[in-house]
């Protein structure tokens, strides 16, 4: 039996054993060099900006330009941009999602339109999305400098990527899961609510995570509409600071703010990383009770 | 009150066919799948549909309940009555049309649900308001399918957890919830293990007592075993029709058509 077994090993030679360490090394290689560049890049942050980083630090106004004191209004400032923007692009996106996948046919002109000008506003740079903010939002629509603007240019600029994950995320529910429904009577509406979204939920997290990420790390754009006044909001229509505006700043056009742009750029690492980790958690957990309701 | 023990129909109801078709054809496009089907089902009958695949089996048992609106591009033609319902109007109400006529699919379909919540869903859509009402008839369905003894104590374990076999009744049960009249069967043992399917064709045949059965099969030792009728369908030129339908002995036994006749002998198909 064992010398049958053996038989049947893969032969060294073309294609055999030893041909494939090269791809398995160049596989691992890749993989490593990924994981090092993020790694560099938290170890530096964590190296200059954890000396930093006190709770004073996070509460505190800036002083001095920043250069001294902390971050407490910015971090308001970017989580109310934030908030702005999710409140409105989640349920655009989804509808639109919903729309895209379930109410038009795939290859159908109207889909196809919608799907091209998503993938062009998904490349479009962000700065280009901060004179539109500037001139639709701040100066049209009379919001100036404020969170508002901000937090909807971001919506403009998170959607494309929203919508299209979402829509990814509807279109791989099973049909046997909407013939089932069909055929038990079921509605579309419920089917959408009682059965399509939920299974679309992990999509649709991946699309929050990404728009989220790309919302706290945008700068150029807020620069033209949110402002980066760095004091404390006193409503949606202030001017605010978001971080890394702050981090831009900090590092660029004030000398020896270096120390606090670190600490800064770390808050952003962890805050992001914070957001991704309670998205998959919370999403995995709803699954979860849901199929054990 | 359970599902086995609804009233018997009156007599008269029982002679009259409960689901009628006329020149009943059906298009994908250009692609005809059958074309000119008239057929007759009789109530508390297991109907069974033979013929090799792609003669438009399947097809024709998704007009019955409408289905064919799910598939883009997708026409059916000609005459179809269920009960005093005209099925192709198109202002028949196809919610209540799926209430009277369930489904059950070749691949078990549980919804990644609760097996609970399987069933509840359904319910609560055709108003079954009071939660205490819904597990009772929730309860009541899966003793009528055997599954009770099974999952009782898993109710809310996730649907997918159970076996093939034990699926397929889950999605019988849910069907039979909505106490339809009619139930449609797409061969619903071919994706089971012998043991699974042996179970769920026992469940099919105690089911004719009181629904009107129609089932798709590509296993003709079992049409031959469960059915009172049978329909043979078979492809020509490249269109699904119907050859010959009649009581199932007549049809296995001596066949009025030489295609049919092979087909059963296996000799063709």
């Amino acid at each position: 039996m064992a010398e049958a077994l053996s038989t049947l090993e893969p032969r060294r030679g073309f294609g055999g054993r030893r041909r494939e360490w090269p791809l398995t090394a160049a596989a691992w290689l890749a993989a490593l060099a990924v994981t090092a560049a993020f790694a560099l890049i938290v170890g530096d942050l964590v190296r200059h900006g954890l000396g930093q980083l006190s709770w004073s630090f996070l509460v505190e106004a800036p002083a001095s330009a920043g250069r001294a004191g902390g971050i407490g209004p910015i971090l308001t400032s970017t989580a109310l941009i934030l908030g702005v923007c999710l409140a409105v692009s989640v349920p655009l996106g989804v509808g639109t999602a919903v729309l895209l996948a379930e109410l038009t046919p795939a290859d159908g002109l109207f889909a196809r339109l919608v799907r091209l000008s998503l993938d062009v506003l998904a490349g479009v740079p962000s700065i280009v999305f901060g004179l539109f903010g500037n001139a639709f939002f701040c100066v049209w629509l009379g919001l100036g400098f404020s969170i508002l603007a901000g937090g909807l240019t971001l919506a403009c600029m998170v959607l494309p990527i929203l919508i299209r994950t979402s829509e990814e995320g509807l279109r791989a529910v099973p049909r046997e899961h909407r013939l089932a429904a069909a055929a038990l009577g079921m509605t579309r509406a419920r089917t959408l609510v009682a059965i399509l979204l939920p299974q679309a939920t992990p999509g649709l997290v991946v699309g929050l995570v990404l728009g989220i990420g790309r919302a706290l790390a945008e700068t150029a754009a807020l620069l033209f509409t949110s402002g980066y006044v760095d004091r404390m909001p006193g409503s949606l229509l202030d001017s605010g600071r978001a971080l890394s505006l702050h981090v831009y700043d900090l590092s660029m056009n004030v000398a020896g703010g270096e120390p606090n742009a670190y600490a800064s750029a770390l808050v952003l690492v962890a805050s992001l990383l914070a957001i991704n980790g309670a998205a998959s958690w919370l999403a995995d957990r709803f699954l979860r009770r849901r199929t054990t309701a | 009150m359970s599902v086995l023990t609804a009233p018997p129909p009156s007599p008269a109801a029982a002679t009259r066919p409960l689901v009628e078709c006329e020149a009943l054809s059906l298009r994908y496009g250009e692609h005809r799948a059958f074309a000119d089907v008239s057929l007759a089902v009789e109530p508390r009958r297991i109907t069974a549909i033979i013929g090799p695949s792609g003669c438009g089996k399947s097809s024709f048992l998704t007009c019955l309940n409408r289905l064919t609106d799910l598939i883009p591009g997708c026409r059916v033609d000609g005459r179809l009555r269920i009960g005093e319902v005209d099925v192709l109007d198109p202002a028949t109400d196809v919610v209540a049309l799926r209430r009277r006529v369930g489904m059950i699919f070749q691949k078990p379909n549980p919804f990644p649900l609760s097996i609970h919540r399987n069933l509840d869903l359904p319910l609560r859509q055709h108003g079954m308001r009071r939660r205490a009402e819904r597990d009772a008839a929730i309860e009541s369905v899966l003793r009528d399918v055997g599954l009770w003894d099974e999952v009782a104590g898993r109710l809310h374990k996730p649907a997918t957890s159970l076996s093939g076999g034990q699926q397929q009744r889950l999605c019988i049960a849910r069907a039979l919830a909505l106490k339809p009249e009619v139930v449609l069967l797409d061969e619903p043992c071919s994706a089971l293990d012998p043991i699974s399917s042996a179970v769920v064709e026992d469940l099919i045949v105690s089911l004719k007592e009181r629904f009107t059965l129609v089932i798709v099969t590509h296993n003709l030792a079992q049409a031959r075993r469960i059915a009172d009728r049978v329909a043979f369908f078979w492809m020509v030129d490249g269109c699904g029709r119907l050859v010959e339908s009649g009581p199932c002995r007549q049809v296995f036994a001596a066949p009025r058509e030489e295609l049919t006749a092979a087909y059963v002998r296996g000799a063709r198909g």
